[in-house]
């Protein structure tokens, strides 16, 4: 694209995005403390386990006012939100460390593992793509068509088990979990890529559908338009016109699309993660709910939060970058 | 590739025998399902937890179409009860987030103006959450139980429906009848549940079908996640988690069954839905829903 781009309305997209992300993280984190105000859930116990059920009404009173617990919800909220600003989160129960160094330590795991499966999923739905739009209500249509939908129904924790028992257990090509060898304690690059590629192969299938769906309804109009019918009345090859004109105006709203996905794949992360012991930051979010880690917790919903919002925000710009006539107004 | 495979005009009768093939296999699964999980419960009086130690992690066989598990339960039997539940609660969590989902729809659509534009960013708000994320949340803090489970199920889907719903009222508001109504003298609450509200059930009680899917898929995700419900109350998501352990033994049959049963009845409910929802609106290309 030799096009310049339009950098100001752009910014201007920018800028009411973050406007608009303020409320909503606001609300969010707010909802978050509500939530956790309404349920039995007493963090004082959580905090005190065994030994609240000894100890004095004294000392939980003083443990309860240590904790900050005692004020009312508001005042709770606003003294998490401020500190959360200058980037104390609190601690984190369950992994006995600070939350801003479980987000540091494994937030990079669970980006490699994202973005391989988001790799794998765009070149192999966009291929599937193609080749069912090619011959809409054709064979293969039909064949791409139902796995696609097959697929959208299986839930990602059941592929990924049998993943494990297929390829782990039975062929023994691939290790079932974890991010290394059990037994080593340096973590090499190539143990890193063999301890991914069942995780990121499970996540990238459960994403998958979406891309080939799309992708083929993407052809599949493309085909019905003027500029392909004009470049096969000129006489060009089909496959020119299909790869040429069809699959480039066809993908493209697609692919900038991906960004709208970031919901689907923190769902597939959360379960494949935990599946195959992935020390990422969706794993984690699941150990604090089921251990009840509050500070964790909140802070993880938040950082989905924004990953989402961020997703939204590309998804948009990327979308007004490839096709003019939608422009910045969203 | 020859000129003809760019010819995507191929559809025709055999794409119309395919779709009727479709609909019908789908209605008679649903139909088994449905029968399955009604009747074989009260009529039989098989015992899903009855251990068979002697008979501990057989694979499938004539006297266990599925094998049995750890403890030598049928699984066919344990996958029927499973699915009885986690269609038990998916029904509810969808009627669940239909009514929030309508009633949030309709109201949105009928006022209009500064409401109508509050109700939306509210509705972009909560769907700028996951909705696993959302539920494990609601599910950590209120659990155990099945109501956490359908709360937070059903909290976290009536977003779509609400978005269809509204869509639908700005399209029925701007309808002659409507307008006939007002210039009658019609108050706002009346138009709204005499004229408003009926045009959009056949759209939310469609969502609503096709939401079961949705339910009882997360359901099971909560549950694997040992998020769900108690083990008493064994959901195909519990079986799949319960099946773990014999899965890294290598017995693949405990963990393949219950996934099974999660499948095939949401494409067949997906097939019926899609069949319906082209009969609602015949311009739409009909496309299967999940």
């Amino acid at each position: 694209m030799s096009r310049r781009l339009p950098w100001g309305p752009m910014a201007r997209l920018t800028g009411r995005r973050i406007l608009f992300a303020v409320p909503v993280l606001a609300a969010v984190t707010f909802g978050v403390f509500a939530i956790a105000a309404a349920s039995p859930f007493d963090p004082v116990k959580a905090y005190a386990g065994t030994a609240g059920l000894t100890a004095s009404q004294h000392n939980l009173d003083q443990l309860r006012a240590n904790l900050g617990v005692d004020q009312a919800l508001p005042a709770r909220w606003w003294d998490w939100l401020t500190s959360a600003l200058t980037g104390d989160l609190g601690d984190s129960a369950v992994l006995r460390q600070p939350v801003a160094e479980v987000i540091g330590e494994r937030l990079g795991w669970s980006v490699l593992l994202a973005t391989t499966a988001f790799l794998i999923a765009i070149v192999l739905g966009t291929l599937l793509g193609v080749l069912a739009a090619r011959r809409q209500g054709g064979w293969l249509d039909r064949a791409v068509t139902s796995l696609a939908y097959t697929l959208e129904a299986a839930p990602p924790f059941w592929l990924g088990l049998l993943a494990v028992w297929l390829f782990s257990l039975e062929l023994g090509v691939l290790p079932a979990g974890g991010l290394t060898d059990t037994g080593t304690t340096t973590v090499t690059a190539g143990q890193v890529a063999s301890h991914l590629v069942l995780p990121a192969g499970v996540l990238a299938v459960s994403q998958l559908p979406w891309f080939v769906l799309y992708v083929r309804q993407g052809v599949g109009d493309a085909l019905d338009e003027d500029p392909v019918r004009g470049a096969r009345a000129r006489g060009l090859a089909p496959r020119t016109v299909l790869f040429g004109h069809a699959l480039r105006s066809g993908t493209l709203p697609v692919l900038t699309l991906i960004g709208s996905r970031v919901p689907e794949l923190i769902t597939g992360a959360l379960l494949v993660e935990t599946v195959f012991s992935w020390p990422g930051i969706a794993a984690a979010t699941v150990q604090a709910a089921t251990s009840v880690d509050f500070p964790l917790l909140a802070a993880l919903t938040v950082l989905a939060t924004l990953a989402v919002l961020a997703g939204n925000w590309a998804a948009d710009l990327l979308y007004g970058v490839a096709d003019p006539r939608v422009g910045f107004d969203g | 590739m020859a000129d003809q495979n760019l010819d995507w005009r191929t559809r025709g009768a055999r794409r119309r025998s395919t779709r009727t093939w479709r609909v019908r296999s789908s209605a008679a699964i649903v139909a088994l399902v449905v029968l399955a999980v009604l009747l074989v419960p009260p009529l039989t009086n098989l015992d899903q937890q009855a251990v068979d130690l002697t008979a501990k992690l057989q694979p499938p066989s004539w006297a266990h179409p599925f094998g049995t598990d750890d403890v030598g339960r049928d699984l066919l039997l344990r996958c029927v009860y499973g699915l009885r539940v986690s269609l038990l609660v998916g029904v509810v969590a969808a009627v669940v987030a239909t009514v929030i989902g309508t009633a949030v729809g309709a109201l949105s659509g009928a006022l209009g103006g500064w409401a109508d534009r509050a109700v939306m960013r509210v509705v972009d708000t909560f769907s700028s959450v996951p909705h696993l994320l959302l539920g494990i949340f609601v599910v950590a803090m209120f659990r155990p139980g099945v109501w956490p489970v359908v709360v937070s199920v059903g909290l976290t889907h009536w977003l779509s429906t609400a978005r269809i719903v509204r869509a639908e009222v700005l399209s029925l508001r701007s309808r002659p009848y409507v307008d006939a109504a007002i210039s009658g003298g019609a108050s706002r609450r009346r138009v709204t549940v005499r004229h408003l509200l009926p045009g959009v059930l056949p759209q939310a009680a469609l969502a609503a079908v096709l939401m079961v899917p949705h339910a009882i898929w997360h359901e099971s995700a909560l549950s694997f996640l040992g998020l769900g419900l108690p083990a008493h109350q064994a959901s195909l998501g519990t079986l799949v988690q319960s099946a773990r352990g014999s899965l890294l033994a290598g017995d693949w049959w405990p963990t393949l069954f219950p996934g099974l049963f999660i499948i095939v009845p949401t494409l067949a409910v997906a097939g019926l839905g899609g069949a319906w929802r082209e009969r609602l609106d015949p311009r739409r290309r009909s496309e299967l829903t999940l």
